[in-house]
């Protein structure tokens, strides 16, 4: 789960990591007076995309009248698809220069990693690998000041510029483990009068972590029908094409999307119905793939904990229900198999044994559709 | 012969008296797993399918002398309970639950690496070696058989897809391995083929991988040490760029991640890639007869 600038940057301050003073607003009368309080502020978007800059999701204010205006122009933007809802006033700072630091968990070496540059800033992922700083922690030992102070050295800061560095790599890595992130990041970390700040901030959750973080705010992402199958407990990502799919685990249903496009057809979404799902998410989730109106649906299950005659029961469920006015292509295999399948054969529904068979089929269905 | 598991394994089931415990320890012992053992906290001196359960890993090691560990314990306990199987002198661990807190799985990879410990998953379907009639695992049975092919997966329901294609077309298995879908797991490509590199049995291997990361890649530079023919079905030919994790990710891949990486990656190095799932067990024959 992503939090919003300002929520990352709150985080960033509870763990004594300097930010420039600023107010969350809403409406132009707000931002008028957040310029009165802060002085000349930035305004930004606070959306969870990147590229906010260019796509102007920031711009500037320096009198409350410009402030109101600006905001009143933000506010209800479309950025990269995102609705613009809330902006994070700042005061203005007096950047000298931009360096860039983040911790992440690298899945090769199964350890956190530092990255850190003398070059931050919008270009960051420009910038060429020998001027980015990376080193691996031992999530044994964690990171101790001499690693900051090594990793400062490495960037070729100096007097209080290098303490200040040390000291926010440790607090870094504290934000890292107690928030259970999957990426913090400042970008850029600027030099304002000699001293460091966090102009930017990404803070990204581990969502398997979230059960032991009720101070954090949630964050929906996501179009409502994502979000609507999110909350069934699926993994699900909406896509442009009118063939919807349903199938059991996110390998399988990746494979899935592949083999449609192998016979020419375009899938509508990603649907990971999970490894073992019971019969009423299942329900819930074909429900949803009804809803979206597509010119044919495929399940796609190789049963192992899931059981075959599970997902028969949750089909005939919505067939009797909700009703599946668009043709339906199953494919059934695994645990349970002969179960399922006559479950399904006594309510007129067929289902391949093979998965080409079945993708081809619903590839054809959906262009009869047409 | 097999790799990681074989019969002469002692396993124990951590969470046995779950519902997923019991089931699978049913499952495990009708396919000859030598299941010892199961531990359940404040459940001792109880039996599940006439194993005896104990309140402890260390009274478990005392009395019937485990070699492996299967974990079904919720995942807020599933890191509690992998370093009491690793400090308990248990050197393999199966890792089945879903949802365990990445950093959780940093701590228990990391103290695994220091105790040479073996750690599959987590959020794995287990581990199976059909000639050892054995498993650690949450995979159907049947859809497995003896033979020379290693299978290695980062997905579960998918390497049931292909298993199944193989058996059906009378290419039995060594073992067929799941790495897990998490994050950060305990096995890499790398770690599984150099198994298989030393397992005589093992002809030809099917590597069952997917978009995202790039333990492809880093495996891709492997593939010459390991003097056996390699299979490569990928997932994801056909999804959408995945979503990235700010500026960090983008710095980590650099490129690589993508379908188009690690096919190029795994063909220079001699694996042969297919491109639907159902074409892996032709191309495995093929393999094999040359």
């Amino acid at each position: 789960m992503k939090q919003y600038e300002y929520m990352a940057k709150g985080v960033l301050a509870e763990h004594g990591i300097p930010i420039a003073p600023g107010r969350l607003v809403d409406s132009p009368e707000s931002a008028s007076q957040a310029v009165t309080e802060l002085g000349p502020v930035a305004l930004k978007a606070q959306v969870l995309v990147g590229g906010r800059g260019k796509a102007g999701g920031i711009r500037f204010a320096a009198t409350p009248e410009e402030g109101a205006k600006v905001a009143g122009d933000m506010l209800g933007m479309t950025l990269k698809g995102y609705r613009v809802e809330k902006l994070y006033a700042e005061q203005k700072l007096p950047i000298e220069n931009e360096l860039y630091v983040s911790i992440t968990t690298d899945r090769n070496t199964k350890k956190p990693l530092v990255m850190a540059s003398a070059f931050g800033g919008v270009e960051i992922e420009d910038v060429a690998n020998d001027k980015i700083v990376k080193r691996y922690v031992d999530p044994l030992v964690g990171v101790m000041p001499y690693f900051g102070r090594e990793m400062a050295q490495s960037l070729g800061l100096r007097d209080s510029l290098f303490k200040e560095f040390s000291d926010l790599v440790v607090r870094l890595y504290q934000i890292y483990r107690e928030k259970d992130a999957e990426l913090v990041e400042i970008n850029p970390l600027a030099v304002v009068s000699g001293h460091l700040v966090a102009a930017d901030a990404r803070l990204n959750i581990d969502d398997s972590a979230l059960y032991r973080h009720s101070e954090l705010s949630c964050v929906e992402e996501g179009s409502l029908l994502e979000q609507r199958v999110h909350e069934i407990g699926l993994a699900y990502v909406e896509l442009d094409g009118d063939i919807a799919i349903m199938a059991n685990g996110a390998g399988m249903a990746m494979a899935t999307i592949d083999a449609i496009e192998y016979f020419g057809g375009k899938p509508a979404n990603f649907l990971d119905a999970g490894g073992g799902a019971s019969v009423k998410p299942t329900a819930e989730a074909l429900g949803v793939l009804v809803s979206m109106k597509p010119k044919a649906i495929l399940v796609n299950i190789f049963g192992g904990i899931t059981r075959c005659d599970d997902v028969a029961k949750a089909i005939v469920q919505v067939k009797n229900t909700v009703g599946i006015p668009v043709p339906l292509v199953v494919r059934l295999v695994g645990t349970n198999e002969r179960e399922g399948v006559e479950l399904l054969n006594r309510e007129g529904i067929q289902a391949y044994s093979v998965m080409a068979d079945a993708a081809e089929q619903a590839v054809h269905m959906a262009k009869e559709a047409r | 012969m097999a790799i990681l598991l074989t019969h002469q394994d002692r396993v124990i089931v951590q969470g046995i008296t779950g519902n997923q415990g019991r089931f699978h320890t049913r499952q495990m012992l009708g396919y000859g797993t030598p299941v010892v053992g199961g531990v359940s906290p404040a459940k001792g001196g109880t039996e599940v399918e006439d194993i005896p359960v104990f309140d402890t890993v260390k009274e478990a090691v005392s009395a019937v002398q485990p070699t492996a560990s299967i974990v079904f314990v919720p995942a807020p306990f599933a890191k509690d309970a992998a370093f009491e199987a690793m400090e308990n002198g248990i050197r393999l661990i199966v890792m089945i639950p879903e949802h365990i807190p990445v950093q959780d799985s940093i701590d228990i990879v990391n103290r695994a690496r220091a105790l040479d410990v073996t750690v599959i998953g987590p959020n794995t379907f287990g581990i199976i070696s059909p000639q050892e009639h054995t498993k650690m695992g949450i995979m159907p049975n049947h859809i497995y058989k003896p033979g020379p092919v290693g299978v290695v997966a980062r997905s579960g329901t998918l390497s049931y897809e292909i298993a199944y294609s193989l058996t059906q077309s009378d290419l039995g298995q060594t073992t067929v391995i799941g790495m897990g879908g998490d994050p950060v797991v305990g096995q890499t490509f790398i770690t599984v083929l150099e198994q298989f590199r030393r397992d005589p049995e093992t002809r030809c291997v099917v590597m069952v991988g997917e978009i995202g990361g790039s333990a492809e890649e880093e495996a891709a530079e492997y593939l010459s040490t390991l003097g056996k023919p390699v299979v490569a079905y990928l997932a994801g030919r056909a999804a959408p760029p995945g979503k990235r994790m700010g500026h960090a990710g983008a710095i980590i891949e650099r490129g690589k991640g993508t379908l188009d990486s690690k096919e190029q990656a795994l063909k220079s190095h001699g694996a042969q890639v297919v491109t639907m799932p159902w074409q892996v067990a032709q191309a495995v024959r093929e393999a094999l007869s040359r």
